[in-house]
């Protein structure tokens, strides 16, 4: 009885649990990417020889892919070969992990799963409790196949309404951030309801949860529906739901009362209307990314720039966030307009949301993106600035050259 | 007994260990990373038994491990915050970084003397002749920090010792 975050424990553990409650868990999935994969190995090979359940474990290459540099290129060696050591069938360099843990069916109602990325809070869309962790923290479960945790107090997020058209879920999500701040729901659930949530897509759901992190959250969470049943498929879905809940705090919003919004240099709770900064120059413009890569994402972009061009010194580039992505895109034509129009399409991965490659700020250059984080120094130079924003605004802003409305 | 080395609200890792030293496990190579854009010469400076004094939100951002790490490799002898990101919080303890969550981390200033006894959870600022209480670790985290991380405890002891 209790929050979603209490009954996906309780359901988990065989008994009741409380928030505030330490508990030590199974974990139904596992995983690390290329940047995060060495310390976690570092951390097992100190307490362990043998990997607690290779079918639990989950290893993407996402961060540096193909390896841009030769230490890159060598700790992904390393990786590599204690997944052949291991026998971990699920090693991928073909996505962002959190798009393969949901293209592949990892993440399903119900689940517990440890990430070695802040964003593993993506996979409350699908009604798993979700979070991210550490990489000893990975190592350990690596080696015991469990996780202590504090079963968190919850925060439920209301939202009613219909969203204005040209108004996206990444809109939302960055208002929500915008008001409740960087630590506003610090060690928290965040339950997503309402309307405007039951009316969203799963895909639209997963951009909310995916940003819970950025206001300290514990997770992001959707309680499961019939969209969520369809998405998994009756085998991998769980009727889970929250019974007689207890929120910690209660916050509603209006979604017809949203415009497009973006977040500001350097803080993700620095958010203004994208009116307040258009006609801002822009060196690069990146789509892609856990937080808006999927195709209903291009689908939006490939919209504007159909007959257009990207202004010819903003560079703009396009990372579908996995290689099913990639594909869809291929089929629907959306490529050859993302072509069309002058952008770059790079493989899928993470692509420049580190600064690693594949679109890295020099001093003095200013980005926009539909990534999740937009510190100092993320893209490159610790001179450079990002602004956060959907993918409808970010095509318009590559057009124009500048921070443009996508209503326009 | 050490120097206080203080910082604002928000401190995220990206500033702590830019992501470009995500790539080494070397914790001298993470040690010279430490605020290396932020405070240039931060990991040079600092000396074994300083103190890293912070407000608000400590280490918000990614679960980069090599944060704390980095902190930890500069000789830091403890993290004295407001408060603390959940991720980072998790991480410090998890690699045997101290971390005290205490009030009276604002009254802190740069180059104070101070000292603290991580078992009872007390700061002494010695410059300014106050005492500070932090808050207790509670249960098993404090095991897991006594044994100097996750690691060390579980060399000596099952993970399902936690549960007792």
């Amino acid at each position: 009885m209790g929050t979603l975050a209490e009954e996906i424990f309780s359901a988990k553990l065989g008994r009741e649990v409380h928030a505030g409650e330490f508990v030590l868990s199974d974990i139904d999935v596992v995983m690390s990417h290329d940047s995060t994969s060495p310390l976690a190995i570092k951390a097992f090979e100190q307490i362990g020889t043998r990997v607690f359940n290779a079918d639990k474990i989950v290893i993407p290459f996402d961060h540096v892919v193909p390896p841009a540099n030769i230490n890159a290129a060598a700790i992904q060696k390393t990786t590599r070969e204690f997944v052949k050591s291991q026998n971990i069938r699920h090693f991928y360099s073909e996505g962002v992990c959190h798009q393969l843990l949901i293209d592949k069916g990892f993440a399903s109602p119900g689940k517990i799963i440890i990430g070695g990325d802040s964003h593993t809070c993506t996979h409350g869309a699908l009604g798993a409790f979700a979070t991210g962790m550490g990489s000893t923290d990975i190592g350990v479960a690596y080696a015991t196949g469990k996780s202590w945790f504090m079963v968190p107090e919850t925060h439920m997020f209301r939202v009613e309404g219909h969203l204005p058209s040209g108004v996206y879920a990444k809109d939302l999500i960055l208002d929500i951030i915008g008001k409740t701040k960087a630590n506003g729901a610090t060690y928290r659930s965040c339950e997503f309801a309402g309307s405007t949530i039951s009316n969203m897509t799963v895909s639209e759901r997963v951009t909310l949860c995916n940003m819970a992190i950025e206001m300290g959250g514990k997770t992001g969470l959707v309680q499961p529906d019939d969209k969520t049943r369809k998405f998994v498929g009756d085998r991998d879905y769980r009727a889970i739901a929250a019974k007689d809940p207890e929120y910690e705090k209660e916050r509603t919003f209006s979604a017809a009362d949203l415009d497009p919004k973006v977040a500001c240099p350097s803080r993700v709770d620095n958010v203004k209307s994208v009116a307040d900064v258009a006609g801002t120059p822009l060196d690069e413009v990146f789509i892609g990314s856990c937080t808006n890569g999927r195709t209903d994402d291009l689908e939006i972009v490939a919209r504007i720039f159909k007959g257009k061009k990207v202004n010819r010194f903003t560079r703009t580039i396009i990372v579908p966030a996995s290689r099913t992505v990639y594909e869809e895109a291929l089929q629907k034509g959306f490529i050859n307009t993302f072509l069309s129009a002058g952008a770059v399409v790079c493989n899928p991965g993470c692509g420049p949301c580190t600064g690693r490659h594949q679109g890295v700020l020099a001093d003095g250059e200013t980005a926009l993106t539909t990534m999740n984080r937009n510190f100092t120094g993320r893209m490159g130079s610790p001179k450079s600035e990002i602004f956060i924003a959907s993918p409808a605004t970010a095509a318009a802003s590559a057009i124009r050259g500048s921070i443009a409305d996508p209503r326009e | 007994m050490g120097k206080a080395w203080v910082f604002g609200d928000d401190v995220n890792t990206d500033l702590i260990t830019p992501s470009r030293f995500n790539l080494t496990t070397d914790e001298k190579e993470l040690a010279q990373a430490c605020f290396c854009e932020a405070r240039p010469g931060f990991s040079v400076m600092v000396k074994p038994g300083d103190f890293l004094v912070a407000g608000e939100n400590f280490g918000c951002g990614s679960s980069r491990e090599h944060a704390p790490v980095a902190i930890k490799a500069c000789g830091i002898k403890a993290v004295i915050a407001q408060s603390f990101a959940r991720i980072f919080l998790r991480n410090a303890i998890n690699i045997g970084l101290p971390v005290l969550v205490c009030d009276g981390a604002g009254k802190i200033h740069e180059g104070d003397e101070l000292d603290a006894d991580l078992q009872k959870g007390t700061i002494k600022n010695i410059t300014k002749d106050e005492d500070y209480k932090a808050q207790p670790l509670p249960g098993f985290i404090l095991r897991i920090v006594q044994a100097g991380g996750i690691i060390p405890y579980l060399k000596r002891h099952s993970i399902d010792e936690l549960n007792d």
